[in-house]
């Protein structure tokens, strides 16, 4: 067990035992060391089931919509990017804030179970950070991996260390921030021909199953009722003989995040068909900043959103093309 | 109308009832003419076009969109078209990233009193639009005829 996963069990038992608390929010161990799950712990007893590792990518603000209602004080351990899906859950109103307490944790980047898979790295038993590497303990001897080879794609372009709600931290070691630029491959989709990116477009979504669950995971997808759920929408399904279903889910759902969107990267981490959905929000998230200013979702938790507000002067839709594509 | 190949675009326009459906109405008693091929749909306020409409258009066969509204400032329900401006900037600019051509979607404002305007924006519209050829990008196979 590292000394961070031991001060974050620590503090669990800590926060139960004070009494306020009814119940923490963190992971649970699986079967094996790379299969933890969200899970809601409220007996110190249970914490023995508790993991902390770099296979935590899974975002827990999302469960709070739910859990949050119950009886007392839900405690909850949010990673720097998870804070801001809290505080964009806090400002849509489907948290209350004074019901939760958030305890920030450490992260160094978490790992893409396929990408690790891929790499024919099995029977993991622990794993650890080292420089630019992770190191595997497996049962069949150890093995060192490149970290930009096996991070989750969101860690590449990681938003940073700090955390936008807590109420304390967890942290032993301060990791500096990276600066990387999360529109590169957004720009190079730009700069295609529009029968170039149709292809592209065509050739990920195509790989969709409809499973729903980059929906279903999305901390911006909190609706009681999806539009998606809904049987005569024509598109509840997916369609066998062509690929509008697919494009036109993608779209909606994409333009109903957009200005909602932390990019969090919880979409493209559960894609069981590894698409790369986070290009999708990104171009909203980049025209966004280049027509109405910079906006981060989640950075307050407070104020409104570039689609729930406007200037008189802003860009005229005919002028749009030429203030995106020259950024 | 041009014409290219004998092909006739199927062209549908979300016009506002306050100003641009008005505009049209003035473009017709003007005897201003407009492409047969545009097929209004009218909507109380711009605003009141959800990206769905236009997906479903594109699904059903058209093979360009266009949504008329009344000039900022002065939307009948004082700030619809503010709202419409945000969204349809976003969600053409995403449309063309997908690649469903840029030419294929466009937003203006025709007021009531613009008959000629709306008889020549939906003129070069379809000129435009004619030169792209048909929509094969968004269309659902399943409604075509052949
Ligand atoms: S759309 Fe994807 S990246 Fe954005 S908030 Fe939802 S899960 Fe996170
Ligand atoms: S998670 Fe992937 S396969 Fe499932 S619906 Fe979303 S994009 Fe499609």
């Amino acid at each position: 067990m590292s000394e961070l996963e031991k001060r974050i069990i620590e503090k669990a038992a800590t926060l139960l035992a004070g009494g306020e608390i009814k119940r923490v929010v963190g992971w649970k161990k699986g079967e094996f060391i790379h299969d933890p799950s969200p899970a809601t712990f409220e007996t110190e007893e249970s914490l023995k089931d508790f993991i902390y590792n770099d296979f935590c990518g899974a975002n827990l603000s999302k469960y709070l919509i739910d859990i949050f209602k119950r009886e007392g004080k839900t405690a909850v351990f949010l990673k720097p990017c998870d804070s801001y899906s809290f505080n964009q859950l806090v400002k849509e109103h489907r948290i209350k804030r004074e019901n939760v307490y958030v305890v920030g944790i450490e992260c160094h980047g978490k790992l893409a179970n396929y990408k690790v898979e891929e790499k024919g790295i099995t029977g993991i038993t622990s794993e650890a950070h080292e420089g630019e590497n992770v190191v595997f303990d497996t049962l069949y001897g150890k093995v060192t991996a490149s970290r930009e080879e096996v991070l989750l794609d969101r860690c590449l372009t990681c938003k940073g260390k700090k955390h936008v709600v807590a109420d304390e931290t967890v942290i032993i070691n301060d990791y500096e921030d990276k600066v990387s630029d999360r529109f590169a491959m957004v720009r190079e989709l730009e700069a295609m021909t529009a029968e170039e990116r149709f292809a592209f477009w065509q050739g990920q979504l195509s790989k969709c199953i409809r499973c729903n669950a980059c929906r279903n995971v999305c901390p911006a997808c909190s609706c009681l009722k999806c539009v998606f759920d809904n049987p005569q929408s024509g598109i509840a399904a997916k369609a066998n003989d062509d690929t509008f279903e697919e494009q036109l889910f993608h779209v909606i759902r994409a333009f109903h995040v957009s200005g909602r969107c932390t990019d969090c990267g919880e979409c493209s981490r559960v894609c069981p068909q590894h698409i790369p959905l986070h290009l999708l929000n990104r171009k909203f998230i980049k025209d966004i900043d280049s027509l109405y200013g910079e906006y981060q979702a989640g950075e307050e938790a407070e104020g409104k959103t570039p689609l729930t507000s406007y200037t008189e002067s802003d860009t005229e839709p005919n002028n749009v093309f030429t203030v995106t594509e020259g950024k | 109308m041009q014409e290219v190949n004998n092909f006739t675009p199927n062209i549908v326009a979300f016009c506002c009832n306050w100003c641009s459906y008005a505009g049209a109405d003035l473009a017709g008693s003007s005897r201003l003419s407009y492409p047969a091929n545009v097929k209004i749909i009218r909507v109380p306020c711009s605003c009141r076009v959800n990206p769905m409409f236009v997906l479903k258009a594109f699904q059903q066969g058209a093979d360009g969109v266009i949504l008329c509204g009344c000039h900022p400032g002065d939307c009948h329900y004082v700030t619809g078209n503010y709202y419409t401006r945000r969204r349809m900037s976003l969600l053409f600019s995403f449309l063309n990233y997908m690649g469903i051509e840029k030419e294929r979607t466009r937003v203006e404002w025709v007021s009531a009193a613009e008959g000629a305007k709306f008889s020549e924006v939906m003129n070069d519209f379809v000129a435009k639009v004619t030169a792209l050829g048909e929509n094969k990008r968004l269309q659902d196979l399943r409604v075509k005829e052949e």
